[in-house]
């Protein structure tokens, strides 16, 4: 666990340059990632949560978005230095990603093994195996039921929680050394989404892989993570383990993120909301983002940002309360 | 769901039967003259014989045998026109589609310009400088035929390349090349047909009317379009001349239009508004 970190992003600015204005998408994003960890990316719609996994991967959306500061090291080599023939090479091979929707993952006119096929024609394992053999073999890790028979059916004949382990099963074809999935379960079935879980923890300490968990349910937080970075409008604004995040959150954001989350052994009421909407995010205050909607705002949180402080074992967050 | 067009199934295979066996199955030559023969009506009309089954023309030649000539000469056309222009729009139709941006709008604005300009004035355009001919007339009608496939296609292909496997394939570091044309060709291909199968018979109409007007193939080859206009002149005495190429003309665009349909519905309900 306290080995040097895989992934290290530092300081990422993400901006969207349109006619009306410059859209400040990820604006100072930094957090690290070992192997072997889990590290759970929290936050509301829109607060740039999937815009910063597409900025590791260089895959940024439009022509109008553009990665303007910070650095991305995988292994201590930076990402954004990279050639886009360089960067071909470290998508798939050495980082993964499983995304939101199973339906739309899989190629329709491709047989499962062959889609599998081509992910893993890229990494020779040396043993001589069929291309079909070790496909079969991925697939079994993966505990799809009848991997043999699998390999030669079409996505449409699967399901939806089959498909996203084959999604699965080709993201860790070539043994990445980081994963980043994108709210996997979101598109999955409550009792599908379990098993899913599982298998992803299972499969990353048997590859002793880092995950980027993408999700704004902190239920699938408290199951699956290490630690957890919670984002508000395009920044981090608490991060630490889990334990730490769910029984001492700091910043006021967190906190209410957590209250809103249903707990099943006490009888709660309504729900509660967070009042409000986050900022724009091509107009954003110079004080604290939250600062609008946050019951204990005070007048330094309008004027300045906070930086983050240490507020516990690998526990920091960016509250003036918190200082 | 359509009911399988059994006529036209027939109509087309016959077509193609008589195109590719055509030597065999007549004893005459389509181009080779009879004077002592010319005009004779078909069999059943009074003066008709059996050895001229849909009667001669002004050269004494026997119709049906040009009918069966003229069906290669259409076909041949016909594909070769639909692999050239249809083939580049296709990959027009992808890239434009995928790329997007100045490169897309510049394509589809060349589009646009190709659905403005008259066909038939160009086909003459070329015909007088490159000379009539067969490459001539493929030229023309695949200058045409293009626009409408990558307009088509570019709009399935902006379809495709938002759904996550194209996202994945970026994601598993497939160059630009393979995605377009690895991952995103397949699913498009479909579409394709459906087009392919339209445009029949619209190439053949207007590959009968480019040679009617004499931009297509040169006399003495036969060809459909040029068998009407050559009975032109003696419509009134030797109907058969243009009525009967006119009729195979008709049969043959219907019964593709009516598999095109029918292919359409099977394969790509969303086509139904085309």
């Amino acid at each position: 666990m306290d080995s040097a970190p895989v992934l290290e992003v530092r300081n990422l600015h993400t901006h969207f340059f349109l006619r009306r204005g410059v859209v400040k998408a990820v604006d100072g994003v930094t957090f690290s990632l070992r192997r072997g960890e889990v590290l759970g990316l929290v936050g509301e719609s829109g607060c740039g949560k999937s815009l910063t996994a597409l900025s590791i991967l260089r895959l940024l959306p439009q022509a109008a978005a553009r990665t303007v500061e910070g650095s991305v090291l995988l292994d201590g080599e930076d990402l954004l230095a990279k050639s886009p023939r360089e960067m071909r090479e470290v998508r798939g091979r050495r980082i993964a990603m499983i995304l939101q929707d199973p339906q739309t993952s899989l190629n329709p006119v491709f047989s499962i093994g062959s889609q599998l096929h081509e992910a893993l024609a890229r990494r020779p394992d040396g043993t001589g195996r069929s291309l079909r053999e070790r496909a079969v073999d991925v697939l079994r890790r993966v505990r799809l039921a009848a991997p043999e028979q699998r390999v030669g059916q079409y996505p449409h004949e699967l399901s939806g929680g089959m498909k996203q382990r084959v999604v699965g099963a080709i993201a860790i074809s070539c043994a990445p050394e980081v994963m980043i999935a994108d709210e996997p379960t979101t598109a999955l079935d409550v009792t599908i989404q379990l098993q899913y879980l599982d298998l992803l923890k299972e499969l990353q300490s048997s590859l002793d892989m880092g995950i980027l968990f993408i999700t704004h349910d902190f239920g699938v937080v408290a199951r699956m993570c290490d630690r957890v970075a919670v984002m508000y409008a395009g920044r981090i604004v608490e991060t630490g383990p889990v334990r730490e995040i769910f029984d001492n959150p700091v910043h006021p954001y967190t906190r209410a993120l957590i209250a809103s989350v249903p707990k099943l052994r006490r009888k709660t009421g309504r729900l509660r909301a967070i009042e409000g909407q986050p900022p724009a995010l091509s107009d954003l205050p110079a004080g604290c983002r939250f600062a609008d909607r946050c019951p204990h705002v005070e007048a330094r949180c309008l004027e300045r940002y906070p930086e983050a402080v240490s507020v516990g074992e690998s526990h920091s967050a960016s509250c003036w309360l918190a200082a | 769901m359509r009911r399988l067009p059994l006529a036209s199934f027939a109509i087309i295979g016959t077509m193609i039967f008589v195109a590719v066996f055509a030597p065999w199955l007549t004893p005459h030559s389509p181009i080779d003259q009879s004077l002592p023969d010319k005009l004779l009506p078909p069999f059943w009309e009074e003066g008709g014989t059996t050895e001229y089954l849909l009667g001669t023309d002004i050269f004494g030649r026997d119709l049906l045998t040009r009918l069966f000539y003229g069906a290669r000469v259409s076909l041949i056309v016909t594909a070769l026109a639909l692999t050239a222009g249809g083939g580049i729009g296709l990959v027009l139709g992808i890239v434009s589609g995928y790329v997007g941006g100045k490169l897309d709008a510049f394509l589809m604005r060349v589009v646009d310009a190709a659905f403005a300009f008259p066909t038939i004035l160009f086909a003459l355009l070329l015909a007088v400088t490159m000379g009539q001919g067969m490459d001539t007339l493929v030229i023309a009608l695949s200058l045409f035929l293009w626009a409408g496939f990558a307009r088509v296609i570019r709009g399935e292909v902006l379809a495709i390349k938002q759904r996550d496997f194209v996202a994945l394939a970026r994601v598993h570091g497939s160059s630009p090349a393979r995605i377009m044309f690895v991952h995103i060709l397949p699913n498009v291909l479909n579409t394709f047909m459906v087009l392919l199968t339209l445009n029949v018979g619209v190439i053949i109409v207007a590959e009968a009317s480019l040679s009617f007007l004499g931009a297509g193939v040169p006399p003495p080859t036969p060809s459909w379009g040029l068998m009407v206009a050559e009975g032109r002149g003696k419509i009134t005495s030797a109907w058969w001349l243009s009525l009967i190429p006119g009729i195979a003309i008709t049969l043959v665009v219907l019964s593709f239009n009516l598999f095109g349909d029918w292919l359409r519905d099977r394969l790509d309900p969303k086509l139904r508004q085309l």
